[in-house]
């Protein structure tokens, strides 16, 4: 039956791995019909030859003002889109601006049923962000052990300390002037390099 | 105590007031810790200022009346105590549309009648060979640029939604779009004009102070019941960003502004191009034709700053023309309120002194706009091209 048929869902999205993770969610919660748009060249006459229900984009895309446009009667546009949520769910709005994702309906599609997508989507966005920030966090510990050892190694050289006296030497300095290990362990190396 | 605001912010160059506002210590001095936060979408801007992630925001001039007649999104009211800028846009075509144009043209080039007409000449041509029609960007449905673009092409005879296409695209994008020859021409404001001269891919045809005289451009926009809450903050912001204005206009601050916007946080494009955009000298041609006007962009000039209520009901006039919205008499009056003189003579202490009459627009073309007889001015416009060119 056509009205229980899966919504069709195109995602617009410059990250290739985050518009992964979202059609990967979709289609595990069901929605199977799910098209990634990664070219925002010619993006609407894309929209049009794929013609779907719910456009999903995020929000760092410029190319969401592209977007705005099916709201208006032209000519060209031929399937103009609805509000994105309903006027009185501010919530929804809410939560999807935080997560950096927003959802559009094209004409015809019933409004309830793009609420489990919009949701689906927001956890997803939210989820992705988790991990880009958690990679992040481990890409900038690494970078600082790497520099704490170099710092080491200066102090060690320079005060004749071992190795356990010239961490404890960086820790107890980081923890009075209320600054990470990482930044001493970097103004060590930058003032060695001024000495040279 | 300092009172912490978020500004949202488009990297164009009439967001200067704003940014010099920071920068200069226009808004440390009257009390504001003012975060600017760019965006990439007027959506974006839009949203974050209606669901109050941002307590202010630099948008274009449509867009709070949108918002507060709720059309193409949520109904949030919005309100409007200071016109960022006046003018600022240019409209411009690849070469290859300027030499048919000229080919085309009866008159002045400078005269945008003349062009519109020649515009009306070239598409009908285009139509009898077969050809795909012309394809024109401009920045946002509720924008400026879009009105600009149709009130110049409908003058001459040219239907703006059956005669060629219009599409959204992002300022940034513009200068691809048209070497890719994706667009023929576009409308958008600085600096992208003049980045597409430079690169050889298009060429100025007309300032949009060709087009109105006098149109607001950006405006600073704030939730109604975040401005009734908290009157004096709003004050400080408005007095801070006006006398920020009327720095970033002065000849002699001209460099220095144009070095602070050229930064990466801000535009991130040549000081030399923004600083062409400050004296209103802009490259028109690849040739390095120059053209010179002192309208090109009005930052707190003639009092550019005021809010006035004619400009936002010749915008709901726009509106309603290019079947945005249905022509109501309370939608019309719910529009003029947004933007609001009141709040922004009242900022200030010489608030007798402060001009907040209205102004006339200045349309090169129909009939002079009157928002007490709207229907008289759509009926004027309705007698097309035809009609006799009554300057406003």
């Amino acid at each position: 039956m056509a009205a229980e048929s899966s919504p069709k869902i195109a995602i617009v999205d410059e990250s290739p791995i985050r518009a992964a993770i979202l059609e990967e969610g979709l289609r595990e919660a069901g929605f199977t019909d799910v098209v990634r748009i990664n070219e925002m060249q010619s993006l609407l006459s894309r929209i049009y030859a794929l013609d779907p229900d719910v456009i999903v984009i995020d929000l760092e895309n410029p190319s969401r003002d592209v977007l705005e446009q099916m709201f208006q009667v032209s000519r060209a546009v031929r399937r103009p889109i609805a509000m994105f949520v309903d006027q009185s769910d501010a919530a929804s709005i809410q939560a999807s601006v935080d997560a950096g994702v927003s959802a559009y309906i094209v004409d015809g599609l019933k409004k309830e049923r793009l609420k489990p997508i919009l949701d689906l989507c927001i956890s997803r966005f939210n989820a992705f962000a988790k991990l880009q920030d958690e990679l992040d966090r481990t890409k900038s510990a690494l970078e600082d052990r790497k520099v704490i050892e170099r710092a080491k190694g200066i102090l060690m050289k320079l005060k004749g300390l071992t190795e356990d006296e010239a961490y404890v030497l960086l820790r107890s300095t980081a923890m009075r002037e209320k600054k990470k290990i990482g930044e001493i362990a970097q103004s060590i190396l930058t003032a060695s390099e001024l000495l040279k | 105590m300092t009172t912490p605001l978020q500004i949202g912010f488009i990297p164009l160059i009439d967001a200067a007031a704003l940014i010099v506002a920071v920068e200069k210590g226009f808004t440390h001095a009257e009390g504001l810790d003012v975060k600017l936060v760019r965006e990439v979408s007027w959506s974006n801007v839009r949203d974050k200022l209606n669901i109050g992630l941002f307590d202010a925001a630099h948008v274009l001039a449509p867009i709070p009346i949108a918002s507060s007649l709720g059309l193409g999104h949520i109904k949030v009211p919005i309100v409007v105590p200071l016109t960022l800028n006046l003018n600022g846009n240019a409209i411009t075509v690849s070469p290859a549309l300027h030499a048919v144009i000229t080919a085309e043209i009866d008159g002045d080039p400078l005269d945008p009648m003349a062009t519109a007409r020649a515009l009306s000449r070239v598409v009908a041509t285009r139509r009898r060979n077969g050809g795909e029609p012309l394809t024109f960007g401009m920045t946002f449905p509720f924008s400026t640029h879009n009105y600009l673009l149709r009130f110049w092409m409908a003058a001459g005879g040219v239907d703006p939604d059956e005669d060629v296409r219009l599409v959204v695209l992002p300022p940034p994008f513009m200068v691809d779009s048209i070497a890719s020859g994706q667009i023929d021409g576009f409308c958008v404001g600085a600096p992208w004009n003049s980045i597409a001269v430079d690169r050889g891919v298009g060429r100025i045809l007309h300032f949009g102070s060709d087009i109105m005289q006098r149109a607001a451009e950006k405006v600073l926009a704030i939730r109604q019941p975040w401005a009734d809450k908290n009157p004096q903050t709003l004050a400080a912001l408005v007095r801070a960003v006006f006398h920020a204005a009327e720095f970033a206009e002065a000849p002699d601050n001209r460099n220095e502004v144009a070095r602070i916007l050229a930064r990466p946080e801000y535009i991130g494009v040549d000081a030399g191009v923004i600083l062409r955009t400050l004296e209103g000298r802009l490259k028109i041609a690849a040739d390095g034709t120059i053209r010179e006007s002192s309208r090109y962009m009005m930052l707190a000039r003639e009092d550019a700053s005021t809010p006035d209520p004619l400009q936002a009901a010749w915008l709901y006039a726009q509106m309603v023309r290019w079947r945005q919205t249905p022509m109501s008499m309370e939608a019309l009056k719910a529009a003029q309120v947004v933007f609001r003189p009141d709040l922004y003579q009242t900022a200030f202490d010489d608030k007798g002194t402060r001009q907040t009459a209205s102004k006339a627009i200045g349309a090169f073309a129909g009939p002079a706009f009157d928002p007490t007889d709207i229907e008289g001015y759509f009926a004027a416009l309705q007698t097309g091209h035809e009609s006799p060119e009554i300057p406003c």
